[in-house]
Order: C-alpha cells, then sequence, then structure tokens
C-alpha cells in the first residue's frame, strides 16, 4: 500500500501540471532563411587570419565603415598585430583629429591621434549619431562579428544581400533599402560596397564580394584580435601536456605495477 | 621485514626523532615551526584507502584551479575599473591592449566554467559513495559552504565586466531577492546600494568578488583539515581495516593526482584555446544597457538548473524558495539517509535513485535553457518533483529497510589477496 502511494501521488501531480501548462506559445516567429556558408581562412579551431586580406579589410573599414560606424574598442597600435608597420600607424593616426583640451580661452580644440588613441568616433555620442541617421545609430563594430551567431557569414550576407532595384512587390520605404539577409528585408544602411570603389595596392581585383570577404575577415579579426596567437601557442601548450601526460602515465603505472610487493616498506604490514 | 609487529604502526614518534635528529637549517626551522614535518606528515606519509578512483582526483584539481583563479584574479583586478562607465572599456583593455591580458582573462573565464564543473563531480562523487555520512558530515558541510560561496563568487564575478548579460543576469537576481516575503526590499537595497544597478552595485559586487575568494581559500583549509582528520572515504564506503588496506599519499596517489590533472589540464587547454565560444555568452559583448532588454536573458550553465526551478515554480517567491531549498536540502542530507551503507555499490534502490537525481538535476538545466516553455514546464516541475521527493521522501523512507548488498571483509579482501 504505502509504495503505491507516492506513485499515485505523483501521476496525479503529473496531471495537473499538465493541465497548468499555459496556452500560449512564444515561438519568435522570423523568417530568416539560413545564412549560406563562405569558407573563411579562420574557422574551425585550428584557423588563422589571412594578414593580407586583413589589410585590405582595414582600408575599407578605413575608407568607407568609419564614416559611420565606429571601432571604439580598439587602438591605432592594434594594427600591429594585422602587419602595419609603427611608422605607418603613427602616420594614419597623425592623420585623425581629435578633440584636444579646451585652449586658454576655452575655446574647443583639435589634435592629430596619436597611436595609443583609441579609433576616432564618427559621431560625437550615440544621440547625435541617431539624430543624424534617420533615428538609429550605426552600431559600433568593435565585436560585430562576435555578438552575431555566425558573425561572419551573416555580414558577408548582409554586405552582398542588396537588391538595386528593389524585387517587384516589396515594400518601398524611404530611407530603407532591400537586403535579402536581414529580417523584413529592409535595412537603413546604404549599400556600402560597390564593384571597384576602392583601389587594392596590391592589386587583387577589387569585387564587391572580394571587399565584402576582406572587410568581414579584418572585422572577425576585430572581434576575436588574438586567434592567430591563440592557436598556435593553444598547439604548443597540448603538445606539451600531451609529453607530460605520457611521462606522468609511465611513471604512474610504474609506481602502482606491486603496490603490495614484499619489502615494499611503505605498505608492509 | 616480513615479522608481524603487533603494535599498531604509530606515527607520531618517528616523526618527533626526526625533527630532533637533523642539525641543518631545515630541522632548525622545523623544530620551531613544523612546516616540513607537517606536509611530511599530511601529503608524503598520509594513508589512503587503496582503491580510490579516478573521481577522487576532483580534489586536487579543484586546489590547483582555486589557485589558478586566484593568480590570474589578481592580476585582473589591476588593470579593472569598477565603474559603471568603465568597466567594460577596461575589461576590452585587459582582452585588446594589456600585454598577455587576454590569456589571463582566457585562463580565468575557463577557469570559472571548469571549476564549477569540477565541483559539480565532485559534490556528485559525495553523494553517490556516500561521503557525507558519519564521520565525515563536516566534511560534508564545509563542502557545501564552498559550493555556495564559489556560486556566489561566480555570480559576482559574471557582472564585473558589465556587459548586456551582466547586467541583465545581475537585473534577474536582484528583483527575485526582492520577492522574499518581508525581507525583499530591504536585501534588494542591500544587494544594489541604490534604486538601479549603477556605480555602487559594481563597486559593491567587485569587492565581493574579491573578499569572498580569499574567504573561500580559508574555508577550503577548513574542508581539508576535515579531510585529514576523518580520511578519505573511498567507492566501496567501509573504513580501511588494518595497513594493508591502504597505501601512503606519495608516491601513489600524488602519481595519479598528476595523470588527472594533466587529462584537465588538457581539456582546460583545448576549451580555452580551441572552442573559448562554447564557454562565452555572446550578448556580453554589448556594453551593459539599462533602456534595451535583451531578447532572451539566460544564466552562466551552471546555474541553469537553479533558474529551471526558479522558472518551473508557479509563484515568484516559491521558484526562489525551491531554488534556495535545493541547496539547502543537501545539507540535511547526512540526517536524511540513515542507512549504515555508505557506498551505493551496495544499495541498489539508492543507486537507482541518486542516478535519478542527476538527470533531474540535467533536466532541470536544460528546462531552465528552453525558458520553461510548452512541454518544458512539465520536465521543470516533474524533475523539481522527483529532486526534492527523492531527497524528502524516499530517501529517508527507503535508507531504513531496504536491502543492501553484502558489504566485503576489508578493502583488499574486495580487491583480491595481494600475494
Amino acid at each position: 500500500m504505502t509504495r503505491s502511494i507516492p506513485k499515485r501521488f505523483l501521476a496525479g501531480l503529473g496531471v495537473l501540471l499538465g493541465l497548468a501548462l499555459p496556452q500560449t506559445d512564444r515561438a519568435r516567429a522570423e523568417t530568416t532563411q539560413p545564412l549560406p556558408h563562405q569558407h573563411w581562412d579562420f574557422e574551425g579551431p585550428f584557423g588563422q587570419y589571412n594578414q593580407k586580406s586583413l589589410q585590405r579589410g582595414f582600408l575599407i573599414y578605413d575608407h568607407i565603415c568609419s564614416n559611420c560606424h565606429g571601432l571604439s574598442n580598439l587602438t591605432y597600435n592594434d594594427l600591429l598585430d594585422i602587419g602595419l608597420n609603427s611608422q605607418d600607424i603613427a602616420a594614419l593616426a597623425h592623420s585623425k583629429m581629435l578633440a584636444g583640451p579646451p585652449d586658454t580661452t576655452g575655446q574647443p580644440t583639435q589634435r592629430p591621434a596619436l597611436p595609443d588613441d583609441h579609433f576616432r568616433a564618427p559621431f560625437p555620442s550615440d544621440a547625435i549619431a541617431a539624430a543624424m541617421m534617420g533615428g538609429v545609430a550605426p552600431p559600433d563594430q568593435s565585436r560585430m562579428v562576435a555578438i552575431h551567431s555566425n558573425g561572419p557569414d551573416w555580414l558577408y550576407a548582409v554586405l552582398t544581400g542588396y537588391k538595386i532595384p528593389s524585387p517587384p512587390g516589396a515594400p518601398v520605404v524611404p530611407g530603407k533599402f532591400y537586403n535579402t539577409a536581414v529580417n523584413g528585408h529592409l535595412i537603413g544602411m546604404p549599400p556600402p560596397l560597390m564593384d571597384g570603389m576602392i583601389q587594392y595596392p596590391d592589386g587583387t581585383p577589387s569585387t564587391l564580394a572580394q571587399q565584402a570577404r576582406d572587410i568581414t575577415e579584418f572585422l572577425a579579426w576585430a572581434s576575436d584580435p588574438h586567434r592567430n596567437a591563440r592557436t598556435r601557442i593553444g598547439l604548443w601548450c597540448m603538445l606539451y601536456l600531451a609529453f607530460m601526460l605520457v611521462l606522468a602515465m609511465a611513471w604512474k603505472h610504474r609506481i602502482w605495477k606491486k603496490p603490495d610487493k614484499p619489502g615494499n616498506a611503505e605498505t608492509e604490514q | 621485514m616480513t615479522a608481524k609487529n603487533p603494535t599498531p604502526p604509530e606515527r607520531a614518534l618517528p616523526e618527533q626523532t626526526d625533527r630532533n635528529a637533523g642539525q641543518g637549517l631545515a630541522s632548525w626551522l622545523d623544530q620551531r615551526l613544523p612546516l616540513i614535518s607537517f606536509m611530511r606528515a599530511e601529503y608524503i606519509d598520509f594513508r589512503l584507502p587503496r582503491n580510490l578512483n579516478w573521481l577522487w582526483n576532483f580534489g586536487a584539481i579543484l586546489s590547483v584551479v582555486l589557485v589558478l583563479m586566484l593568480a590570474t584574479g589578481v592580476f585582473l583586478a589591476m588593470n579593472y575599473t569598477p565603474t559603471s562607465t568603465g568597466a567594460f572599456a577596461s575589461v576590452e583593455a585587459i582582452d585588446r591592449q594589456l600585454a598577455g591580458g587576454w590569456l589571463l582573462r582566457a585562463m580565468h573565464m575557463t577557469g570559472a566554467n571548469l571549476f564549477l564543473a569540477a565541483l559539480y563531480i565532485h559534490l556528485f562523487r559525495g553523494l553517490y559513495y556516500g561521503s557525507y555520512k558519519n564521520p565525515r558530515e563536516i566534511l560534508w558541510l564545509t563542502g557545501l559552504l564552498l559550493l555556495l560561496m564559489i556560486m556566489a563568487t561566480a555570480f559576482a564575478g559574471y557582472i564585473l565586466p558589465w556587459g548586456q548579460m551582466s547586467y541583465w543576469g545581475a537585473d534577474v537576481i536582484t528583483r527575485a531577492v526582492g520577492a522574499v516575503p518581508f525581507l525583499g526590499a530591504s536585501l534588494e537595497h542591500v544587494l544594489t546600494g541604490s534604486d538601479h544597478l549603477g556605480d555602487i552595485f559594481l563597486h559593491r559586487f567587485f569587492v565581493l568578488h574579491f573578499v569572498m575568494a580569499f574567504l573561500v581559500v580559508g574555508v577550503v583549509g577548513l574542508h581539508v583539515l576535515a579531510l585529514h582528520i576523518s580520511g578519505s572515504n573511498n567507492p566501496l564506503g567501509i573504513e580501511p581495516k588494518s595497513r594493508a588496506d591502504t597505501l601512503p599519499f606519495h608516491p601513489y596517489y600524488t602519481t595519479k593526482d598528476l595523470v588527472g590533472l594533466l587529462v584537465f589540464a588538457m581539456i582546460f587547454a583545448a576549451l580555452m584555446f580551441f572552442w573559448p565560444g562554447l564557454l562565452t555568452e555572446p550578448d556580453n559583448y554589448l556594453p551593459a544597457d539599462p533602456l534595451h532588454t535583451p531578447a532572451e536573458i539566460q544564466p552562466e550553465w551552471y546555474f541553469l538548473p537553479f533558474y529551471g526551478l526558479l522558472q518551473s515554480v508557479p509563484s515568484k517567491s516559491g521558484g526562489l524558495f525551491a531554488a534556495a531549498a535545493s541547496l539547502l536540502v543537501l545539507f540535511a542530507l547526512p540526517w536524511l539517509d540513515r542507512s549504515p551503507v555508505r557506498s551505493m555499490r551496495f544499495r541498489p534502490l539508492c543507486r537507482a535513485g541518486v542516478l535519478g537525481v542527476a538527470v533531474a538535476f540535467t533536466a532541470l538545466a536544460l528546462a531552465g535553457k528552453h525558458h520553461a516553455e510548452g512541454g518544458w514546464l512539465v520536465v521543470g516541475r516533474l524533475a523539481a518533483l522527483y529532486y526534492f521527493g527523492y531527497f524528502l521522501v524516499l530517501l529517508p523512507l527507503v535508507s531504513r529497510r531496504e536491502k543492501t548488498r553484502p558489504l566485503p571483509a576489508s578493502i583488499t579482501a574486495a580487491q583480491g589477496e595481494p600475494s
């Protein structure tokens, strides 16, 4: 008797709980198709960035993206990582004007940036950015690829997903552009890239697809700047640990072979 | 050498002579502060049951991870700014501009995750082999206290980067605390320090994180002290009956711990270097924004079972009570389980029961992950019922009258007589 009661009790509770189920299903009705996968140099646990692509990507950021999007957590010196040298970085920083201290009469001044300065922000504040850009401030790109799931494929799809003119039947909203990769197919950002809009110094053909790949690789680097060092150190670290493990296992095996061997002073009775 | 010594082996006597015999600096020091003899007695000569399995590695693993957390944490703290405007940027600067900062932070983040993982394994091992029973109740209680302290430390630490998940996770928890009957509003104010989550709150939790880390070291001291007084339990759950049932810590368990530590270190390194995304919440790379609630607020995986409980119970304060009770009930375990047999190897009914607890715990975590929506609500509620039902009803009833399998005469007898 006593054994069947808890069972019956549980079954009854189960029924009650089933009845208590909320009737509404909060499944989000998002209608995004899966992103087409691109091959990236840096994908997978051992992937490495391609320095040339990073440098081309920086060129695109500097000439195009940086007009609206900040990269506020990076300093100019961080570009040493993508293979720029100190002189180039100093010259680059010098060409950017930042707000300086007020002068003796209290007037605002400007000063050229130094390599240790953070990247110049395109707008004085998010509120001003929102006011100037149609209500929404262009998001900062420091961790943009990291915070989107499947970030690199997503960014590439957005950059290559514009359809101009928009397909027949698509809603036309002033200040919005048709893009197959975003929810609702409307995006506030005008198409940023065009075939041949920038000249690569290394002679790589400057197609829209190539530009999108390069800027995606650069922004992936910005989101995860130590990947190359991380995987390289990681491999050596794993090799070292594996070697130590083999030694430790051999030692342990030897010690534990005969813990009861007569004459072993440690264990004799 | 094979002659039997009729008197029990005495540990104090040889140490005494060792201590007074030497002439060097070591013995001079040892006569005044017996650190060397203490280490020799507790970490070289200390005798452990000879049948400890790999699950007994986790004590050593946890000690090493704790040291790693303190060592990396101190250097992170030197570069951290505990203000609501500066915190996010200072963590970004650690990650990007501080030399080696990304590695320090990666170690600290991976360490936090694997600390909790190892802790859960360590706890479940105690649950399975009856390590909470007489004479190890204090060992069990200090261990549970450590679990609570480490969970508080981990929660406080997760707030510090002041990303979206830091902020909104803190928001959920402080509001949950506000639901405590009678005391809620006062408790919430003690936690937040003002009417919103800002500088005071962040500074408070930074200090709390730091102080708790060192209090944990103190309680670990008590935990290890209790362990060295009662001795280790073992998979058979019977006390060593003779010296033959035991082996000295060194070289037997030093070598075994070393192998376990290196395997753990490889898992640690693989996660940290190659799959860091598995342990990080992408939304936390967005700076905290009190005006934009993220689409999905989810705690770190190690809090999911409690989050599942919080959401499965149809009342706010009830959910909070259930989440707290799920931990508090473990404190009563030594007195809820009255069976004289420790190890579940010899208790078929309770063995199934305690494995069910592990399943229920996992099911609660999954329910929490899915916000206890739809079918997950039923799963969460059944798991919660089972969890409490096992500890409060089944275990006390069954442990008195269950039919246990016969215990071996001794550890050596169970392993086969050594020649």
